[in-house]
């Protein structure tokens, strides 16, 4: 880079490199191509197969395309059942190889077959792809339409977006995590941040296992940003050795230090107790004791968020040895199939389901409010998902508080919404 | 871009995509859907809007889900527009994909659920009829508004894409 170069942040980085200039400023609009398109059985074949008729165009490269049935799974009735059997027509009509079908939720199965690198511009047919920014790729959110355009096109415009940066120094105390930093920035920062980028950086991450990363680049939606980002480290390189993709660190990938960021906040995560987000919003989120007692239906620990194997560990951690109240009943629905069989291998499911919880297959399930898992009026659930939208996981009036898998666990033991600290110690 | 006038439909902050679209009615095709939009807050809001009313809402309109239904279920019940102090970035998307109009106008702007409002993309203005005021919203970007005015992405597109078969370069 020569001297004259501006200084860019990595959002301004991956942009720039997908829209094939050598830098781009705040606010500029631009056409970016597209490294990869991720969709999912609801969003996906079913929405866009009348629009690519419509248009009378093929998709651009069925290579660049990946396709997760995660939304209807298992089948629960004939509309899921039929909605998954033209997504599996539909992917062998088009010739795309790239197909999990019943494998676990797109935004896990994605990295954990290796498709998300460092420096990829990648569009997802789900709000939660920013989750792919843990990887240090610049991964946005996108609806049908625009996915139609995207399959035609290999291209998409976009708003160079402005960057806040959240400083995450120290370590947690025991017993708090990721889900607990997002909970808490939903409360402090609001849920719209539009048209930014969440950088996360600070002491925290050099140590902060890739789960727990995604958690954080996952709940961007929730702040309302375009998406999150983490300049890939030694834990990402590793990880990603891990899923068979041997690369060499690329020093690029992370903002230069003079590069101008809209606005900077530090949290003090050593300082940070486990969060609630009380209903109908994760901004409602506070300390676990601000909410008072609050009797609990439904423990639910699930989705793309909360039911990573990290985020079963943390259950089983606080569930070992003890039993789920009789009034609650606890659910586990891990993220993919993948997460399934190491929780099984390493004990995992041994504990929750000697403690109580019954096991679910993966998928979106109750989270989205359209598997196994849904809630009647007025019921009480916590959550470790990442919305608690009015009437989402069923019923119009059914609560949904929002926790870390530590919290969920805890409360499914005390029957109410509990801390999960002393369990712990 | 026509001028657009109707009814003003008057909501909060953070009209989430679940409220729009609720997960419990996805399975069904839009036609079913749409009767199921905001009833959770206003259960007779699909039978009582006409064409051509329009939404004025606070911030974060269309917070959520990526689905496309939240913004499809308005359009096809026949709203207008949506004006909003601002808008989740896929909603808007959505909506301009769709080729429903949507509107940012941070002004304050006073209006009652009712009164007869009409909104002028280009200019970017705001007008309450009933009460005789009008607000300044964000101009949007000449593309956006071609594609406003091509119904859509996809009309958009498939005419560029008959352009360009015809004048290969």
């Amino acid at each position: 880079m020569s001297a004259q170069t501006p200084a860019q942040t990595l959002a301004q980085k991956l942009v720039a490199r997908a829209a094939g200039v050598a830098t781009v400023a705040d606010d500029q609009i631009v056409t970016c191509r597209v490294d990869l398109a991720m969709m999912h059985d609801s969003g996906g074949p079913r929405r866009v197969d009348s629009k690519l008729r419509f248009l009378g165009a093929g998709i651009w490269d069925p290579d660049r395309v990946v396709v997760v049935s995660d939304h209807f799974v298992p089948a629960v009735d004939l509309d899921s059942a039929q909605i998954l059997q033209f997504t599996r027509a539909w992917v062998a009509e088009h010739g795309i190889k790239h197909f999990y079908d019943m494998r676990g939720i797109c935004h896990v199965v994605l990295p954990e077959h290796g498709h998300l690198a460092p420096g990829m511009f990648v569009v997802g047919g789900d709000s939660h792809s920013p989750t792919g920014g843990a990887w240090g790729a610049f991964m946005v959110g996108i609806g049908a339409t625009e996915m139609a355009g995207v399959l035609v096109t290999g291209e998409i415009w976009i708003r160079v977006p402005r960057t806040l940066r959240v400083l995450l120094n120290g370590q947690f105390m025991d017993g708090v995590a990721a889900k607990d930093v997002l909970l808490h920035l939903c409360a402090t920062l609001g849920m719209e941040n539009e048209y930014r980028v969440i950088e996360f950086a600070g002491s925290l991450l050099p140590s902060l296992p890739m789960p727990e990363r995604m958690t954080l680049c996952n709940m961007t939606a929730e702040l309302g940003a375009k998406t999150g980002l983490i300049a890939p480290d030694e834990v990402t390189y590793a990880a990603l050795r891990a899923v068979g993709r041997d690369l060499t660190p690329e020093p690029h990938w992370r903002s230069d230090p003079d590069a101008a960021v809209e606005q900077s906040c530090i949290v003090d995560v050593a300082q940070l107790p486990p969060q609630v987000a009380a209903p109908h919003s994760p901004a409602n989120a506070a300390p676990v004791h601000a909410h008072g007692k609050v009797a609990i239906d439904q423990a639910y620990i699930g989705a793309c968020t909360g039911a990573k194997l990290a985020d079963l560990h943390m259950a089983a951690r606080v569930l070992k040895g003890r039993k789920v109240h009789p009034r609650t009943r606890l659910l586990v629905a891990p993220a993919s199939a993948r997460t399934m069989m190491q929780a099984s291998r390493d004990g995992t499911l041994t504990t929750l389901t000697e403690a109580g919880a019954i096991v679910l297959p993966s998928g979106c399930g109750a989270c989205a409010g359209m598997g196994a898992g849904v809630l009647a009026a007025k019921e009480v659930c916590i959550a470790s998902t990442a919305r608690n939208f009015q009437g989402r996981m069923g019923a119009k009036d059914s609560l949904v508080y929002l926790g870390s898998p530590y919290t969920v666990a805890a409360s499914a033991i005390e029957g109410m919404l509990a801390d999960p600290r002393p369990f712990l110690s | 871009m026509k001028l657009i006038g109707g009814k003003a439909f008057v909501l909060g902050d953070r009209i989430d995509t679940d409220l729009l679209a609720p997960g419990a009615h996805m399975r069904k095709p839009i036609e079913e859907l749409k009767w199921h939009c905001l009833e959770a807050v206003d259960p007779e809001f699909a039978r009582r809007v006409k064409a051509g009313d329009v939404l004025i809402a606070g911030r974060g309109f269309g917070i959520g889900s990526s689905r496309e239904q939240a913004a499809q279920a308005l359009k096809e019940l026949g709203i207008g527009c949506v004006v909003a102090r601002s808008f989740a970035r896929i909603f808007y998307r959505n909506a301009l994909n769709l080729g429903l109009p949507v509107l940012v106008c941070e002004e304050d702007f006073s209006v009652r659920a009712g009164d007869d409002v009409e909104v002028d993309i280009r200019a970017g203005v705001l007008r309450n009829c009933t009460q005789g005021h009008f607000a300044r919203a964000q101009p949007m970007p000449d593309f956006l508004i071609a594609m406003l005015d091509a119904g859509g992405l996809l009309p958009q597109l498939k005419l560029k894409l008959a352009q360009r078969l015809r004048s290969p370069c």
